[in-house]
């Protein structure tokens, strides 16, 4: 499989990365070249073989319900770029 | 006296217990160094006081006695984990000025036993590379002399931040790789998602191990490929690095996929006998058109084991030359999810924008280098619909045969399996094209079997390639059987003889 | 298949009938003291980011690990919903960029959940009640809120409740009209908070449903269906479907064809319309969250959940109409609030005296009811303990005191006597009904005496008797006690 320019230009989308038109050729290339790569997979038989799903043999832990985080707020907004009166502040959203 | 920068790990922490030296002492020698070395831009963060603060609580302990494994022992962290209030960016500008609130575990351990942080060591943009060309904080020189350059030559290029022409040290762990064959630090902390921990040893003739998924909590380092990342140490011996995985392993209940189980005493197993023990030498490994000096460098491998009392069997992991081509659906499928939350919101970089589409857009295009925009598309790709079972799900199906060849070959008896490290020395800064990004991607290609089966992983310098270069062997274990990997790693160490590190023509 | 229960009302269009088909994700908030996968407390309201953690804000490095009472919380609706405990579920990343999403993705079960089909039975009148399918329950995060009235240029993003537990439960299709709907959500509502699994608070948001919405001619195959997401009310997800069933109707009717698309429900414009736009279509790529392994239980610890549930309303409801003798609809009412159904039985039961339990029931949603709601509390709160509403029914019952009085009686509980021991206050009051013979002869002599002309009519028009017979009730002030009146008129009168 190959994606085409459009394709480029939705993934770029989808992922939330602007890129310019100039640009776009040369990501096709670039990932044309890693899908190339990666169709020697089609070669192996992978018919009724379960897909990883945890790399090590144990069963999720689980905790109590108990509460022993938040009230931090100075602290989760101390990196933000722009708050107020407690809030993340961003353009505004149209619903 | 002695350059403190010379001694080891544990010559150094011997010195500090009997008091011959002082914690203070040692990591202002340290300091000093990185200050030297500047030029290989192995750190991107220098905490002078805080080492100077730590050190002297260290030396305060060690007077009463109460020293830990690591006390007072300068050690360098690569800047994936999070330091609480220290630069913390995965080199990545778009954690620009990011300074968390938090510490990781594997740091949090390496403090309660002692150690002193000198300061943050430079990486691949979000571990995403194989030569740290891809940092922010631009490339890191390897303290190896390009074959036939003059120390001239080679001071020169440093000063430049291209560095072209100096080798790499190879990625991702490059800064932490560098500082330790440097002597900037007497080990450093590192992580390994394909092989970054393991091809930086072998390319600066130091010791590396990537340990069982699991074996080390993955809170507090910054993601790129969750269910692949494992921390793990760079050191100058054997030795060292178990000292240094001990602390930094363990059980944590902030991370699920941490194991429960107790870690043993690696430093024990370092000069254990590895009489009768099975080593499984596999044929898939064996590459056409791959360089005779490796090919050798493999066959005495297994002939000083074989005279260590070992015995050397023919293996077979059909499905080894899958790894990578599922390694790189895997990882970027699993990078372009975890890497979704550098938004501009909460942390690091933002640039404004007209409506929130734009501002996600401009900022995640302009704080995300080439390569790490090159995977998260990629990784975006192969899980959009119509694509997840062809890619992703396909990947990790193969995922779990090449599991099974490594499972089949333990069931046989086999103890361990040696591999080369790399396929080939490490070669120059902007040597290979970006073009093509998969030429870089080959350098990973012994390396990720063991992290797409969550095994555990150690390279050891095994001698230098025909011009001068250090190469590395890598030994596979069974699950949580690390202790295998330091017995065997110290028996090749001892046989290859002490590595003569480079003279400082960097300073 | 075409229904032809009468709840299922079909919809007159223009060119004929159209049958609306209705099916319900409703999104409950699970009752816990922490968040899904984070500390951070659940409590309702709260300063801005307060209730949040280094691992709801998203912080580099940051892992999930799981609550515990989460996941018993799901298992103990699942077995309340008659529904297959998966032994094995997977959390997957639900993939999309909203500021009110710090992760970037919302931590969901999309291939296995942890609860597979069960079923619920709706009662739509006392005699008629519908089956409707559950297909799925599953647990995930929610996410934040986002506040865009703050600003005329900006949103500001509070991430309080980013990471709290949601259990989504997803119907089949199988409802037929809005009245089905909400009578389903209801019981749906119900059956939670008797489980204790969500207090399914909607003022508060914390139950929610997307509503998925086609029309189809009888009997014809499945329309297009469109979904209207959040309505947060059951007066609201009934206006809901009417609109849009109307609207689909319509467009069909014009020969336009239904587009498969999310909607918003607008109560002010009566109107549903439109939410995103098709380029914005979604792909949220979902795939297993490496963070988390799968979640596997054991018999053991399902056992031990089903072996602690509370009776649940159909097993109550039965019980009631077989124990009490009450008719279905009375234990239909009673049974729709655990708290009044404890009440009714506590009543009935007092001093392990079982008393009239159809009388007690109709105190209780007779006068009681109608006290409480105009006091705007709950029958349990309305000041009235289940022993006094048992000694009132004693009262009666032992011909103390007669309905009317009863009737005083209560109202003076609800009031001035609060509190007080209604025996007490019949004596305190000289309440109790009169019935000495003397007494009432004189007061039925005196009554006849002053009207001699009915007296005479009454013979041959026995009508009159009723007469009389408040004429005495009236002169005794409503003590006398009837029966015993009409006896002596009837006497005295020669009827
Ligand atoms: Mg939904
Ligand atoms: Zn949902």
């Amino acid at each position: 499989m190959s994606v085409d320019l459009n394709t480029v230009r939705r993934i770029a989308h989808l992922a939330r990365i602007a890129v310019s038109e100039a640009e776009i050729p040369r990501l096709q290339g670039e990932i044309n070249a890693i899908l190339k790569f990666v169709e020697a997979l089609d070669a192996v038989d992978v018919d009724g073989v379960e897909p990883m799903t945890s790399v090590v043999p144990m069963r999720l832990p689980m905790r109590d319900d108990v509460v022993a985080d938040g009230d931090i707020a100075p602290l989760v907004l101390a990196n933000a770029p722009l708050t107020e009166d407690g809030f993340f502040v961003v353009p505004k959203v149209i619903e | 006296m002695t350059d403190l920068t010379t001694l080891t790990l544990a010559e150094a922490r011997d010195r500090l217990k009997s008091r011959a030296i002082s914690s203070r002492e040692i990591a202002a020698a340290h300091l000093e160094a990185i200050e030297r070395g500047a030029g290989l831009n192995a750190f991107v963060a220098v905490t002078a006081d805080k080492a100077l603060r730590m050190a002297e609580a260290s030396d305060a302990r060690l007077a009463r006695n109460e020293a830990g494994p690591l006390e007072g022992l300068p050690i360098g962290v690569k800047d994936l984990y999070a330091t609480k209030g220290v630069h913390t960016q995965a080199c990545s500008h778009i954690l620009d000025g990011f300074k968390p609130p938090y510490e990781s575990t594997v740091t949090t351990n390496l403090w309660r036993d002692g150690a002193v942080m000198l300061g943050k060591l430079n990486m691949d943009e979000f571990a995403m590379g194989s030569s740290n060309e891809t940092s922010y904080y631009g490339p890191v020189a390897s303290p190896w002399l390009p074959p036939n350059w003059s120390r001239d030559r080679a001071r020169a290029a440093a000063l430049s931040s291209e560095k072209r022409g100096l080798l790499t040290p190879g990625g991702s762990s490059g800064g932490s790789a560098s500082a330790v064959a440097a002597r900037l630090c007497l080990a450093a902390t590192a992580s390994d998602t394909g092989g970054s921990i393991r091809q930086p040893a072998a390319f600066t003739g130091i010791v590396g191990i990537k340990p069982t998924y699991g074996r080390c909590s993955r809170y507090g380092m910054v993601a790129f490929a969750s269910s692949l990342d494992q921390a793990g140490p760079l050191a100058r011996t054997v030795r060292d690095a178990a000292i240094m995985l001990r602390s930094m392993a363990g059980p944590d209940p902030k991370d699920s996929t941490c194991s429960p189980s107790p870690v043993p005493d690696y430093e024990a197993a370092v000069g254990r006998s590895v009489k009768g023990m099975k080593i499984g030498v596999p044929k898939e490994y064996r590459l056409e058109g791959m360089s005779s000096e490796i090919d050798a460098l493999w066959a005495r491998g297994a002939e000083w084991l074989r005279a260590a009392g070992a015995s050397i069997v023919d293996v077979s992991l059909p499905h080894t030359p899958y790894a990578l081509p599922a390694y790189y659906i895997v990882a970027p499928a699993e990078a372009s999810s975890n890497l979704a939350r550098y938004d501009g919101v909460r942390y690091g970089l933002r640039e404004p924008g007209g409506d929130i589409a734009e501002l996600y857009e401009k900022t995640r295009a302009r704080g995300f280098g080439t390569e790490v925009r090159r995977r998260l598309m990629i990784g975006t790709y192969v899980l959009s619909a119509g694509y997840y079972d062809a890619y992703y799900v396909r990947a990790q199906k193969i995922r779990t045969l090449i599991k099974r060849d490594f499972e089949r070959a333990f069931a046989d008896g086999v103890d361990a399996i040696l591999t080369p490290a790399t396929p080939s020395a490490a070669f120059g800064i902007g040597e290979k094209s970006s073009d093509n990004p998969v030429e870089m991607y080959l350098n990973d290609i012994f390396t990720v079997t063991v992290n797409m089966a969550g095994l555990p992983g150690l390279v050891a310098p095994a001698g230098l390639s025909s011009d001068g270069l250090p190469l590395g062997l890598q030994l596979i274990g069974r699950p949580f059987d690390e202790e295998t990997l330091f017995a065997l790693g110290a028996t090749i160490e001892q046989s290859a003889g002490p590595m003569a590190l480079p003279e400082p023509w960097w300073s | 298949m075409a229904t032809d229960r009468a709840s299922a009302k079909l919809i007159k269009g223009a060119t004929g009938d159209w049958e609306v088909i209705v099916g319900l994700e409703v999104h409950a908030q699970v009752t816990s003291r922490s968040k899904l996968f984070s500390a951070a407390s659940t409590a309702f309201g709260g300063e801005p980011n307060s209730h949040v953690s280094l691992v709801d804000a998203a912080m580099p490095g940051m892992l999930p690990v799981i609550n515990r009472e989460c996941v018993a919380q799901a298992v103990r609706t699942g077995l309340g919903l008659k529904a297959r405990i998966n032994r094995r579920s997977t959390f997957d990343r639900k993939n999309y960029f909203y500021p009110d999403l710090p992760q970037g993705y919302q931590i969901s079960q999309y291939k296995s959940p942890i609860v597979g089909e069960g079923e619920i039975h709706v009662d739509l009148t006392p005699d008629h009640s519908i089956r409707i399918g559950i297909e799925r329950l599953h647990l995930e995060q929610d996410a934040g809120k986002s506040l865009h009235d703050q600003s005329p240029t900006m949103s500001f993003v509070d991430l309080n409740r980013s990471g709290v537990a949601l259990m989504e439960i997803v119907s089949r299709p199988d409802m037929r009209s809005a009245e089905e709907a909400k009578a389903y959500v209801s019981k749906l509502r119900t059956l939670l908070r008797y489980i204790g699994s969500s207090d399914g608070d909607m003022e508060k948001g914390n139950l929610r449903a997307d509503v998925n919405v086609s029309v189809r001619r009888p009997g014809a195959a499945l329309g297009t269906r469109c979904e209207i997401k959040n309505v947060n009310s059951i007066r609201f997800i009934g206006q809901a479907i009417e609109t849009e069933a109307r609207r689909q109707i319509a467009l069909i009717e014009d020969g336009g064809v239904v587009e498969q698309e999310t909607r918003l429900f607008d109560p002010a414009r009566g109107e549903t319309r439109s939410l995103r736009s098709k380029e914005e279509a979604h792909d949220y790529r979902y795939f297993p969250d490496p963070d988390l392994l799968p979640l596997e239980l054991d018999e053991a610890l399902i056992e031990a959940l089903a072996a602690d549930l509370p009776e649940l309303p159909d097993a109550k409801r039965a019980r009631f109409m077989g124990d009490y003798g009450l008719s279905p609809y009375d234990a239909s009412i009673l049974v729709a609030e655990r708290e009044t159904a404890d009440f009714f039985e506590d009543a009935v039961n007092q001093g392990g005296a079982k008393r009239d339990a159809k009388a007690v029931a109709n105190w209780l949603m007779g006068d009681v009811a109608a006290q409480a709601n105009t006091q705007g509390v709950a029958v349990i709160d309305a000041g009235l303990s289940a022993a006094s509403l048992a000694s009132l029914v004693d009262l009666i019952g032992e011909g103390v005191i007669s309905g009317k009085i009863a009737k005083d009686l209560l109202v003076r509980l609800f009031a001035d006597d609060r509190g007080a021991d209604p025996r007490a206050l019949v004596e305190a009051h000289g309440l109790r009904q009169v019935t000495d013979v003397g007494a009432i002869d004189s007061a039925v002599d005196a009554v006849i005496a002053s009207n001699p002309d009915k007296a005479a009519q009454a013979k041959t028009k026995p009508g009159m008797l009723g007469w009389f017979v408040g004429q005495v009730m009236k002169s005794t002030g409503g003590k006398a006690n009837p029966q015993a009146v009409s006896d002596a008129l009837k006497k005295r009168l020669g009827v």
